[in-house]
């Protein structure tokens, strides 16, 4: 748990002070892919299931928004 | 100690451990196809243990789970292929590249197979001699 959280860190932080771009969108969506996999942790050590719908809607937003975030760098750059 | 807790935290042990591999390198690559080489992968097989070890230890609910892998295993190769397309595409982003853009002339011509040669046409089946007479 701790570990999956500090990688999560790790992907919030390149997001803040990613250089460019495409830089934070990456990180973006590797930060939704953790997010999911620290709700679906988080429900199997504590045995509730309320929030593994919010990672299903998580994980589909996270994919949306990634692509949205591709096209709009593609349209503008930088 | 049970067996099934056994399985369950190794599972999550590998996949927490794959999570922080993957963050460790995004924040310490310095390129952004690097970066994504360690954004990508590592934590989609992270998401992926992660989800058998709750598949084991959860009693209700695994078909949420096993849904909430399999969107991240459909989506996430796609997003990366979208981030990498828009990266390449994308002006005054610096990319490392070690051995030459070889994939420019292709990107700067509308028409690029056009120039390709094609290949020589094969009638044949490829086990006949070239040399023997065609059979007439």
């Amino acid at each position: 748990m701790a570990l999956s959280a500090i990688g999560s860190l790790c992907f919030l932080l390149r997001a803040i002070l990613g250089p460019s771009l495409p830089d934070r969108v990456m990180a973006v969506d590797g930060f939704v892919v953790t997010l999911v996999a620290l709700i679906v942790l988080n429900a199997a050590r504590t045995g509730n299931q309320w929030f593994l719908g919010v990672a299903l809607v998580v994980a589909f937003v996270g994919f949306v928004g990634t692509l949205a975030g591709a096209r709009f760098v593609e349209r503008r750059g930088r | 100690m049970d067996v099934t807790e056994l399985i369950v935290g190794l599972l999550a042990l590998g996949g927490a451990g794959l999570v922080l591999l993957a963050g460790v390198g995004v924040l310490r690559f310095d390129d952004i196809y690097a970066r994504m080489h360690a954004a990508t992968k590592a934590p989609t097989l992270g998401a992926l243990l992660i989800g058998a070890a709750a598949i084991v230890a959860l009693d209700g609910g695994r078909l949420k789970v096993a849904l909430a892998v399999v969107i991240i295993f459909v989506t996430a190769p796609v997003a990366s292929h979208m981030i990498g397309r828009a990266a390449y595409r994308a002006d005054g982003v610096e990319l490392h590249l070690d051995a030459g853009d070889a994939f420019a002339s292709f990107a700067d011509d509308p028409e690029p197979w056009e120039d390709v040669a094609p290949r020589p046409a094969t009638d044949d089946p490829g086990d006949e001699d070239p040399e023997a007479p065609p059979p007439s």
